[in-house]
């Protein structure tokens, strides 16, 4: 798998610390079946340019995609996160993207008192035949957690600043 | 299980009592007072059980503990979050004599209120606490130390940590006894259990296993809100749910189990109990909810009655900070104190 390769290939540097030449980010992207996925497939077919940071990852409907997935992403190493569903009124669902938005709204002053910088998460409406459209949103969403650098992890810092390390994992049992 | 209970008594009663333990640390002492809210039970506990430490009642010493041997030590109640190493030396100690480990009350199981602090890294917290407070006169700046030297030697402080930990991420914890604090019944069916040795499968949590809507009598109808309000603002219809009347309740991501204490005095639930068992996320899925609740599809009032929702870690997360998947502020420790301080001051120029 070429994503393991490149996982392994570059070693993922503390926030705080100056980013190793060598860094990428690394973005997660949630795209629904129905419009965003197909958005970026038509990308490909047209042969666009755009960042290979981006894991796709295919869910159904935005509307799936919990404010947990978002966090456990960032948990798990990514440097941001994108979710993208169809333009409103054109949910496959009827209403699945409209419980995005309301998330997006209320997620996005959650992640800024977690401390996660705005750049950081994206929500995105890209229907299928937008794939200059999501061409254009992976560009930009790279160039901006580029410029903010790696998220790194609570674990690693905790584990550095206090000496300890931790047993259990976050987020329930 | 009553019957188990006296005749565990008659059992026990020439042969070796239990012993038990029962600690504090980062914890405010309510836990303690939920113990003595079984009531006349204590006594029973008393006749079946030999306690060995329990600081906030009996005067036995770090070193007595030290002097048992390991496992000897039937069960041990914890109460309280880990924020210094004190508390974690003694969780290691603890846990070494003891047989069985129970996380008690919501601190020890995820944090708790104390975790809320996990917003701040230790320094700026003491920048706060020992400097900026509107009541501190500290002009020298004199911060706790962890050592000091005096003719005498040389004296100790337990180190203060960059965060506040649950239980189980420093040590091996067999049981759960979630609350704040544990409401008295539950905390009877774990000394029962405790007794009679039926004890549940090692990492069980004592409460339900559904969330708390299930047990919740209130009228449910369509989730629907137009406005939120907080509990000092509204005068909620005591039969209908209240998140359904705007009013943030945590029931629908909350363990059922509590006994619907808050409920009952038309108070929300604030999610003491912590996250069901299938739960990702406490807070996270509170959001989610709290949020598709909200009635219309345009995205600028959408915004605007969702302002209304205040402080969302603070509510979401109010008692499972630590138990989250990030745990701390990401920007915290070291890369943003410069803006923790900043805000520090910015809040004062508010007020």
């Amino acid at each position: 798998m070429t994503t393991a390769a490149a996982d392994k290939a570059t070693v993922t540097p503390e926030a705080g610390a100056a980013p190793a030449a060598s860094w990428e980010p690394k973005i997660v992207a949630f795209l629904c079946n129905w419009c965003s996925y197909t958005g970026a497939d038509l990308a490909g077919i047209s042969r666009l340019k755009y960042p290979a940071n981006l894991r796709i990852i295919r869910v159904m409907c935005s509307g799936r995609v919990a404010p947990a997935f978002v966090l456990k992403a960032f948990h798990e190493g990514a440097d941001g996160v994108l979710i993208g569903g169809c333009h409103p009124g054109d949910c496959h669902y009827l209403e699945g993207n409209y419980k995005t938005l309301k998330r997006k709204l209320l997620f996005e002053r959650l992640l800024e008192q977690f401390g996660i910088e705005k750049g950081r998460f994206r929500l995105e409406w890209i229907s299928g035949g937008e794939g200059e459209k999501f061409a254009r949103v992976a560009n930009e969403l790279v160039k901006e957690v580029q410029a903010l650098g790696p998220l790194g992890s609570t674990r690693t810092r905790l584990a550095r600043a206090d000496g300890l390390v931790l047993r259990a994992e976050g987020g329930g049992r | 299980m009553a019957a188990d209970v006296k005749a565990a008594q008659a059992e026990k009663a020439d042969k070796k009592k239990l012993k038990l333990a029962l600690y504090w640390a980062a914890s405010c002492g309510g836990c303690e007072i939920a113990v003595l809210d079984i009531n006349e039970k204590i006594l029973t506990v008393a006749e079946l059980a030999d306690i060995v430490l329990w600081p906030v009642a009996t005067d036995f010493k770090y070193k007595d503990v030290e002097a048992l041997p390991d496992k000897s030590v039937d069960v041990c109640l914890f109460n309280g979050a880990i924020r210094n190493s004190e508390q974690k030396e003694l969780a290691e100690l603890l846990r070494a004599k003891s047989k069985v480990m129970v996380a008690f009350g919501a601190c020890a199981c995820f944090g708790g209120i104390p975790a809320l602090a996990n917003q701040f890294d230790r320094e700026s917290i003491f920048e706060r606490v020992y400097g900026t407070t509107p009541s501190t006169d500290n002009v020298a700046r004199v911060l706790p130390q962890t050592k000091l030297a005096v003719p005498q030697g040389e004296l100790h402080l337990p180190t203060f940590y960059n965060a506040v930990y649950k239980l189980d991420d420093i040590v091996e914890v067999d049981y759960y006894l979630p609350g704040c604090p544990p409401p008295p019944e539950l905390i009877w069916t774990a000394i029962e259990a405790i007794v009679s040795g039926k004890l549940p499968p090692v990492g069980s949590t004592i409460a339900g296993e559904r969330s708390l809507c299930h047990s919740c009598k209130r009228k449910k109808e369509d989730k629907k809100v137009s406005a939120f309000h907080r509990v000092h603002e509204i005068i909620p219809d005591n039969e209908r749910c209240l998140l359904e009347q705007g009013i943030i309740c945590l029931g629908p991501v909350t363990r059922e189990g509590c006994g619907e204490r808050c409920l009952n005095a038309n108070m929300p639930c604030r999610g003491c109990f912590g996250p069901t068992p299938e739960a990702l996320e406490h807070g996270a899925g509170m959001l989610s909810a709290v949020a598709t609740a909200v009635e219309g599809k345009d995205e600028d009032k959408l915004a605007k009655v969702l302002e209304g929702v205040v402080d969302p870690l603070g509510t979401f997360y109010r008692f499972t900070l630590a138990d989250s998947l990030l745990r701390i502020r990401a920007k915290s420790l070291a890369a943003g104190r410069a803006e923790t301080g900043e805000r520090v001051k910015k809040e004062e120029a508010a007020s």
